[in-house]
């Protein structure tokens, strides 16, 4: 490990392509810090916005009026406006209204921080959408085989649960798979928050080397072969979900 | 609800269906007795199949009494469930759940509704799937079966919920002419067992061997009914008359 790290020292003496955090022990632990950040913040808002979708999707079939009306509202206000607003309104609009608590060197702080701000307006931005994806799953489910369930005296939640939503899953996974791609790659808006992931800090680290050309084409990298992972792993996943027998 | 074997199992009086300006049925009764087989033919648009769909609730009445079991259909507090435990129904279409393997698509109903042990569940599930001569097909999903065995699938996956009386909405229409005879084969083995059933079909031959009692429907009425003896040898009216001879 030592000899790869003096190898980048040599590079940086040689020939001026800095990359510190390869080399340099503090900046490597933030490049690291950030990296596990911005994997944390996708998977908790992976999760987060698939349990609104789906929750969202369901009480857009409710029979209440109201009901439905308020998830098209969400859906609109979060489809409709630009997630660094959302970001922004949450954390300086909304943050600011709530109350403050004490923190460990005698001040105050807010009572959520960044990351969780950016962890719960994200999941709602991805949530909206993934609403609308569900919804289209639920509606290509063959209306005939939730009736079979009726007539076996399933209720609605035991449809829901059981046929409509393994079903609707199935189809819906290349869209979803698209929408949580694009979830992780929003993760870098965080930045603007301050929240320690991987744009941010690579721009402490920039800040303090003055080499933004090395940790840009770094960046690009990195994000391109963490969403590669994804891609790989999804399309997997997509595979292996496959019904013998059904659809195409 | 006191209802005795004495009386019908499923009443059905001055029955009205409509869809919007479509008036479906006019005015339907029939009774079916505990044992009882019987056929609904007629031709394609005459309420039969609505008619069957009404007992279950899958459709609603516009006026008129359903009963079965001593339980009213045409009751806004209905409950649902236990009239769907007493009815089973089996469909054109087979629908059954194409994510599931055939052993699962008949455990199910009996598992998530009955509240049955799985293990319980299974036995009998293997059970029937050998009573309609499925074994080796446990295992198999909906998409790798041919129409008749998914068909007789379904009828195995209506028998695990121990119904009373069971619906069959023209559950050859869909199938191959050398997979009918295997399903009918199944049927009859039901009715053999005393089974009550209610079968709409255009399987003229099949209706004169097993049914007990044929009504013939047109434009949303019964025209005619009686034992299949004397309904196909001496039909009375003019339509009942036309209709077999273009279908013998």
């Amino acid at each position: 490990m030592e000899y790869i790290f003096d190898w980048f020292r040599v590079l940086y003496q040689e020939t001026g392509i800095n990359l510190p955090f390869l080399y340099d022990e503090y900046d490597r632990n933030r490049m690291v810090e950030g990296f596990f950040t911005t994997i944390w913040l996708s998977l908790v808002c992976l999760f987060f916005s698939a349990i609104i979708g789906i929750i969202g999707a369901w009480l857009q079939g409710s029979s209440f009026k109201w009901t439905r009306r308020i998830v098209n509202g969400y859906i609109q206000i979060f489809r409709n406006t630009p997630p660094l607003v959302q970001l922004y309104f949450f954390y300086f609009a909304i943050g600011t209204l709530l109350p403050r608590v004490d923190n460990d060197w005698g001040g105050q702080s807010p009572i959520l921080g960044s990351f969780a701000w950016a962890a719960i307006s994200l999941s709602f931005f991805a949530g909206a959408f993934n609403v609308e994806i569900f919804r289209s799953g639920i509606e290509a489910v063959p209306k005939s085989t939730v009736e079979a369930a009726e007539a076996l005296g399933f209720s609605k939640l035991q449809i829901y649960r059981d046929i409509t939503l393994p079903l609707a899953f199935r189809v819906v996974l290349p869209a979803l798979n698209n929408n949580l791609v694009n979830l992780v790659k929003t993760t870098t808006l965080a930045y603007a928050i301050a929240v320690p992931e991987m744009l941010y800090e690579a721009n402490q680290i920039w800040s303090d080397n003055v080499n933004v050309t090395e940790m840009m084409v770094f960046l690009l990298f990195a994000y391109f072969l963490l969403v590669g992972i994804l891609v790989g792993a999804m399309n997997r996943w997509e595979r292996a979900m496959k019904i013998p027998g059904y659809g195409g | 609800m006191s209802w005795t074997p004495a009386e019908p199992m499923v009443s059905i009086k001055n029955v009205h269906k409509s869809f919007g300006d479509l008036h479906v049925l006019k005015g339907i009764s029939l009774d079916v007795m505990k044992g009882d087989v019987i056929c609904i033919i007629g031709p394609s648009g005459s309420g039969k199949s609505t008619l069957i769909r009404c007992v279950n609730a899958l459709n609603d009445i516009q006026k008129g009494s359903i009963k079965v079991e001593g339980i009213e259909v045409n009751d806004p507090k209905l409950d649902k469930l236990q009239l769907r435990r007493k009815v089973g129904m089996v469909f054109q279409q087979y629908n059954l759940f194409p994510h599931r393997t055939a052993l699962q698509n008949v455990m199910m109903a009996p598992v998530r509704v009955l509240k049955q042990d799985k293990s319980i569940a299974e036995e009998t599930a293997r059970a029937l799937i050998k009573k309609v001569r499925l074994e080796g097909k446990e295992d198999a999903y909906p998409g790798e079966l041919s129409g008749g065995q998914q068909q007789r699938v379904a009828i195995a996956r209506s028998l695990a919920m121990q119904p009373d009386v069971i619906l069959f909405d023209e559950v050859t229409a869909a199938l191959d002419p050398e997979t009918v005879g295997e399903v009918l084969e199944t049927i009859k083995d039901l009715a053999e067992d005393g089974m009550t059933c209610i079968l709409v079909t255009h399987e003229m031959g099949f209706a004169r061997e097993v049914a007990d009692h044929i009504y013939f429907t047109d434009r949303g009425i019964i025209v005619e009914h009686g034992p299949p003896e004397t309904f196909f040898q001496n039909a009375k009216d003019s339509r009942t008359k036309e209709f077999l001879s273009q279908i013998l």
